[in-house]
């Protein structure tokens, strides 16, 4: 109970000092607004439906990316997991294209795609690439060697192969960085779309403030937070699921 | 050892194999050279900024405007993280409103910033340091928590003082996981500091590569992109060479 009411407490009493202040105006509602305010642009941006449509477009791109990104990531991963060879030779390639950070292809894919869906999402995918090829090869890499005595001693074809013994026993590792990757997927995907791509919560958020809807900011700001909530939650939903 | 020889010449050799089919693709006119430069020219581009020393001026700017928000972000994370990870009040106080604002992604704060700060270098430490916080925090908070119990009997034991058990206790034990968050850290960080750069119109490399997109010129576009290839590379290895020196007591 005791433990319960400190939670709040601090949100709680930030929330009524904000308020009164703003209702009295000790401070400027061009730049905090007020949490009541705050709250009436929410309510009606759900009402009439922006914030879904905003949603959908950033989750859409998201899963575009990261669908993107798991091909790939996985396929290459395979490869390179099972070609140790391969895998030392592409190393300085690989670790020089993964030390460019994702958002700076963003000019790049602009210039080769114009605005919309595909330029957000191939830097989505970009970012989300290395958490999943990364643990593809870690996991290919620690498959039971005996598991592929037995492959070989049977016989089997290389996609017999893969597909029998070595995506079965690298799954459960891969999803941990599926895991990562979705949490990196947001994050670039409205970081994109507040710098250049017209569309999705992003543009929502520099919208709002640029037309000083401040409240209607705030209000974005606070429905990410919960977005990201939800997506978090999913994604340790989903782990327990495969742990269990 | 002839072995890794010839290992490392393959490796060397793949690596200049992936140059050369990329100018040959370039040369033969397969792709257009409005939109993907060739690596050749590229390089001329750095040479050329190499010699004026805009290379150094704008790759310092940037690695100034980096270092700035990732150690305030740091210093907070540390300071807020021990408070929490260590004191049980502080937990069920604060820890609430941090996993509030834990998902939010980073980049979203740049709207606030802005509004409070215009497009300054105030707004993009701000925004770096909020945004490589959370790592930090996270990562130290969960080593706090998890001193081995064992360790904590023998601070009560020897009746050490919070702080004592705090400096000479918890901060080692948990130095493995803040080490793990600093390097998340200042990846992302260095993804704001190209952000905010583009947003902001603040001089550095983040900004060189939007002024390329826009005038059209894709040889300073790519040669932009290798820049900050190696400047993140760099900056990567140095934070790992750190991290092997003061962690070598662990490892022995």
């Amino acid at each position: 109970m005791l433990s319960s009411w400190r939670s709040i407490a601090v949100p709680a009493a930030v929330l009524l000092l904000w308020e009164f202040a703003a209702a009295f105006r000790f401070v400027d509602l061009e730049f905090i607004s007020r949490p009541s305010h705050i709250m009436i642009a929410a309510i009606s941006g759900l009402a009439d439906g922006s914030f879904l449509y905003a949603t959908w477009q950033t989750l859409e791109a998201c899963v575009f990316g990261l669908t993107i990104a798991l091909v790939v990531g996985v396929l290459t991963g395979i490869f390179l997991g099972l070609s140790p060879f391969a895998e030392f030779i592409s190393r300085p390639s690989l670790e020089g294209l993964r030390s460019i950070p994702s958002i700076a292809f963003a000019p790049l894919t602009l210039l080769l795609f114009g605005f919309g869906l595909p330029m957000e999402g191939l830097i989505i995918a970009y970012a989300c690439l290395w958490p999943i090829l990364i643990t593809t090869i870690a996991a290919v890499r620690n498959i039971e060697p005996r598991l592929l005595e037995i492959a070989a001693a049977l016989e089997m074809s290389p996609a017999t192969r893969v597909r029998k013994i070595v995506i079965p026993a690298m799954l459960p590792r891969v999803l941990v960085g599926l895991r990562t990757a979705a949490g990196f997927a947001l994050v670039v995907s409205v970081t994109v779309e507040i710098l250049i791509n017209p569309r999705g919560l992003g543009y929502g958020l520099i919208i709002a403030q640029q037309s000083l809807r401040i409240d209607v900011m705030y209000a974005y700001l606070v429905w990410l937070a919960v977005i990201g909530l939800i997506v978090n939650a999913l994604v340790r939903l989903a782990d327990r699921e495969v742990v269990v | 050892m002839i072995r890794a020889t010839c290992r490392a010449l393959a490796a060397i050799l793949f690596t200049l194999l992936v140059f050369v089919v990329w100018q040959a693709a370039i040369d033969s006119g397969l792709v257009n050279r409005i939109f993907v430069a060739a690596p050749l020219s590229a390089i001329d581009v750095i040479a050329e900024r190499a010699a004026n020393g805009t290379l150094w001026t704008t790759t310092a700017a940037t690695a100034q405007r980096l270092l700035a928000g990732w150690i305030a972000a740091v210093g907070i994370a540390m300071l807020l993280g021990t408070a929490v990870g260590n004191s049980r009040a502080a937990h069920q106080y604060l820890s609430p409103t941090l996993e509030f604002f834990r998902p939010l992604p980073a980049s979203a704060v740049i709207p606030v910033a802005v509004l409070f700060f215009g497009l300054t270098t105030k707004m993009s430490t701000f925004v770096i340091a909020f945004g490589a916080l959370w790592p930090v925090l996270l990562s130290a908070i969960h080593g706090f928590v998890s001193v081995p119990r064992e360790l904590r009997e023998v601070a009560s034991t020897l009746e050490m003082g919070r702080l004592r058990y705090i400096f000479t206790i918890a901060i080692p034990s948990a130095s493995v996981d803040i080490m793990a968050g600093l390097r998340i850290s200042l990846s992302l960080a260095l993804i704001l500091t190209v952000v905010t750069e583009m947003q902001a119109s603040l001089p550095g490399l983040g900004y060189e590569l939007f002024l390329a997109q826009r005038t059209y010129r894709s040889a300073d576009l790519y040669a932009g992109l290798m820049t900050l290839g190696v400047f993140g590379f760099l900056i990567n290895q140095a934070l790992l060479l750190t991290e092997r020196r003061l962690m070598r007591w662990k490892l022995a």
